[in-house]
């Protein structure tokens, strides 16, 4: 990376404003590869204006799917930037510097493509204004808008405020880039000139957002689960939605924070700055969060399994034993006990013991699941092309190869995360936030596939749910621009808070020699 | 608050402009007579109801009478241009229990009193009139399909495409009590006629069902009419041959009544449920045919 035009920073400052002056071949290329597929979204969005949501997989039975899955999905990981960084701040956890900018960020990125996303799901995207206009309190669909705004408002100004004196160093000197960029620093700097009273009104103003942030938080997640809550609906009709939301909104929250963390950290070289201790206490925190989602997923499938009601024996049918019960199984295994076992159990003193065992070596299990997970995708893509034969080919693969198969996976490569616990920590973040979408998804489609009334006289294909290449076009591209926004917000602030660490009594060290002075440890 | 209001209505104005550009589409010409919650037809009631009172219309199906023979389907499909891959009154083949004989339900919209679709329509596009009857404004309908997802009945449908019958092709303004003009991505239901009613006449399934299974009227007058010019007490024809409705146990005070199948005039549909033609503007989609087109339900 080349050095940068910086004029009067320390050595520590340059590093912490690396992303600032990112740029080069690699950088360009992800740009660019980034705003490709956002507007090849966008040419699919284009499609689905012009004819309608008919080209969507979408129909009368299963009449929300891939679109409003990413809608919880995104809002889910909104959550916990500012809410998490609130509630450190408040706590008056001192680690938390320099992460929760990094933090905060992801909220407001994931906010507002979590925002487009119904608007994307919307019929009528032009009537958008019908909203304001004739809004109607009674519908939840209000609520959301409410909240989500207030959250947007408020997690901006949370972003902002503690950001102004960097900006104001900023405006000081930082000299490299176009000029718009020190005009941007000098408007969004407020004057600030940190004198006494500035500082006091900042503590002040940040202590008071810290509080309200949280019922706000908590409250935009609740609304969204209430959306579904509200229904009749078999398998929506429970009273513990809330909650339930919550906490896996936290989870997955949390894990992006952590896959963030590692992105930057390797990227711009702040290993001073983000050490293994920071990935540690994340770490604790995603134990923490992945048991109380585990144990509101657990109380939300036992309660109506153990009485399988009528109403209820369809949905949960098809999860568990039905058309979708490997995708469920393999959500529940992958998403939340397999991260949270990654993330405790490579601490064990016998585990690079493991390796002894022959069976166990890294790269044939990898190798084993690679080939699974092709002859996955190539079977059940050859499957509706020989449809003569009738033969659902993927039904030639036991049940019970994927489970063994992680299974074995998970121990040959504990030794390994032995070694390197951020890798465990990035390898466990990914996993929850996939198995947080396929989770939306499987709470929303098997409950839309099993109404109280059969599905009947329904055209062929209409029982069903198949998303087309339109929907996942356009996840792809809200994905994508999720990143962008990230990334350029990156490239405008700086990503780690220059004056906020500068106050940090010292960095944290490496794990094992922890106990910074003044920090208990958790 | 004025100057505001006004300003925002033009924004809004532009705004919708744009937006109508961008979806390509020209406004279409809509006639509201009495658009507002609760302000629902009440000239009709107040005209003609008994001693003031507002008109309170009910359906009764008589279940024995059913021979599945859909003419209600086709002469409300008929009457409303329905789209489609739509069926406002849909006859499903019904069975209580795996022994039970099966039979054929017609089911139209319920005009639940207690609605859950109006309760969650964010922007009033449907809401419940003072004779009854849950009204659906497509020309306000944003197509979030909430209401879809909140119907236990499955008495709602969307317009994925372009309908053939738009007012824009067909000149016609659009009336909401007819509904016989259609929107792209809005939701769509049975209404009861509401037309027809005040023009004296029955809905169009009823007056098409050949059997007479079908009854409407007013639950104040307490009597019900079927195509063959039957009136009979309601309150009779329910408490006597034990009327029920569909799904009581959710509360959602359905308007449609429902008179067992006991004793039924027409044999019990065949084994196999008939499959719906597909919509001849539904685009193409790969579906393993193996995926059954009935799933999870009475019928096995
Ligand atoms: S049957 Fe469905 S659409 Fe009709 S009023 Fe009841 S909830 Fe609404
Ligand atoms: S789809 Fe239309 S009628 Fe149904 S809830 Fe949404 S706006 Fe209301």
């Amino acid at each position: 990376m080349s050095r940068p035009p910086h004029h009067g920073f320390s050595d520590r400052e340059e590093r912490l404003l690396a992303s600032l002056s990112a740029g080069g071949t690699g950088f360009s290329a992800l740009i660019g590869g980034l705003l490709a597929v956002v507007v090849w979204g966008l040419v699919a969005y284009a499609t689905q204006l012009r004819h309608g949501l008919g080209v969507t997989g979408l129909r009368d039975h299963v009449l929300w799917g891939v679109y409003i899955a990413n809608f919880v999905f995104f809002i889910g990981v909104s959550h916990v930037g500012a809410l998490m960084s609130a509630i450190l701040r408040l706590t008056g956890a001192e680690w938390r510097r320099p992460i929760t900018r990094m933090a905060e960020a992801i909220t407001f990125a994931s906010l507002l493509m979590g925002a487009l996303m119904p608007v994307v799901d919307m019929g009528r995207p032009d009537r958008l204004l019908t909203l304001i206009g004739h809004g109607r309190l009674q519908s939840p669909i209000l609520w959301d808008i409410l909240s989500i705004t207030t959250y947007l408002t408020g997690s901006t100004l949370f972003l902002y405020v503690p950001m102004i004196p960097d900006l104001a160093l900023l405006r000081h000197r930082y000299a490299g880039g176009p000029a718009w960029r020190r005009r941007l620093y000098t408007l969004l700097s407020l004057g600030w000139q940190d004198t006494p009273a500035q500082r006091h009104a900042l503590e002040t103003i940040m202590r008071v957002l810290a509080v309200m942030i949280i019922p706000i938080a908590v409250s935009v997640h609740t609304v969204v689960s209430w959306i579904f809550g509200m229904t009749l609906r078999a398998g929506w009709n429970s009273t513990i939605f809330g909650p339930y939301f919550v906490s896996g909104a936290l989870f997955s929250g949390a894990a992006a924070v952590v896959t963030a963390m590692a992105t930057f950290r390797w990227a711009y070289h702040l290993e001073d700055y983000i050490t293994e201790a920071h990935f540690r206490r994340m770490g604790y925190l995603l134990i923490a969060l992945g048991l109380a989602y585990g144990y509101f997923t657990f109380a939300e499938y036992l309660t109506p399994a153990y009485k399988m009601a009528t109403a209820e024996r369809g949905y949960l049918t098809a999860v568990f034993s039905g058309p979708l019960a490997r995708l469920f199984w393999f959500t529940q295994l992958t998403g939340i006990l397999l991260p949270v076992l990654l993330l405790t159990l490579p601490r064990i003193a016998w585990v690079p013991r493991l390796h002894r065992v022959p069976l166990l070596r890294p790269r044939p299990a990898l190798a084993a699941a690679v080939t699974y997970a092709v002859a996955t995708v190539v079977l059940s893509a050859a499957g509706p092309r020989m449809t003569m034969a009738r033969v659902n080919l993927t039904a030639l693969i036991p049940p019970w190869a994927l489970p063994a198969l992680v299974l074995w996976l998970f121990l040959a490569w504990l030794p390994v995360f032995h070694v390197r616990p951020i890798a465990a920590a990035v390898v466990a973040s990914l996993l929850v936030n996939v198995g947080a979408w396929l989770k939306r998804y499987l709470i929303i489609v098997p409950t839309l596939l099993n109404p109280f009334l059969p599905i009947q006289r329904a055209p062929t294909g209409w029982a069903a749910y198949q998303p087309t290449w339109v929907e996942w076009s356009i996840t792809a591209g809200a994905l994508a621009g999720f990143a962008l926004i990230y990334i350029g917000f990156s490239k405008v602030f700086p990503i780690i808070p220059i004056w906020e660490t500068r106050q940090e009594p010292a960095p944290l060290r490496p794990a094992g020699q922890e106990g910074v002075p003044g920090v208990p440890a958790l | 608050m004025r100057v505001s209001r006004r300003s925002f209505l033009k924004l809004a104005a532009a705004a919708g402009m744009v937006a109508a550009w961008a979806v390509g589409e020209p406004a279409a010409p809509v006639r509201r007579p009495w658009v507002g919650a609760g302000r629902g037809v009440p000239a009709l009631a107040r005209s003609t109801g008994q001693a003031g009172r507002p008109r309170r219309w009910v359906m009764v199906v008589d279940l024995a009478k059913c021979d599945g023979c859909q003419e209600c389907t086709r002469a409300c499909t008929a009457m409303h241009r329905v789209p489609p891959g739509q069926e406002w009154i849909r006859v499903y083949e019904m069975r209580d229990e795996a022994t039970g004989l099966a039979y054929w339900l017609p089911r139209p919209c319920m005009q639940c009193d207690n609605p859950p679709c109006v309760k969650v329509c964010p922007v009033s596009a449907t809401w419940k009139r003072d004779d009854g009857i849950v009204m659906q404004d497509t020309s306000r309908c944003i197509g979030c399909r909430y209401c879809i997802a909140a119907c236990p009945y499955q008495a709602r449908a969307f317009n994925w495409l372009e309908p053939a019958a738009t007012p824009e092709r067909t000149g016609e303004a659009y009336d909401p009590e007819w509904n016989r003009v259609h929107f792209k991505g809005t939701t769509e239901k049975c209404i009861f006629c509401p037309a027809l009613i005040k023009e004296g006449k029955l809905p169009a399934c009823v007056a098409a069902c050949p059997m007479g299974a079908i009854y409407f009227g007013d639950r104040e007058e307490d009597a019900v009419t079927n195509s063959q010019g039957e009136t009979v007490r309601f309150s009779a024809l329910v408490t006597e041959q034990a009327g029920y409705r569909l799904l009581e146990e959710l509360g959602t005070e359905p308007r449609v009544y429902y008179l067992p199948p006991r004793q039924r005039l027409y044999p019990a549909p065949p084994a196999e449920p008939a499959a719906a033609p597909v919509p001849a503007a539904a685009p193409r989609r790969t579906v393993p045919p193996d995926r059954p087109g009935a799933v999870g339900g009475a019928v096995p």
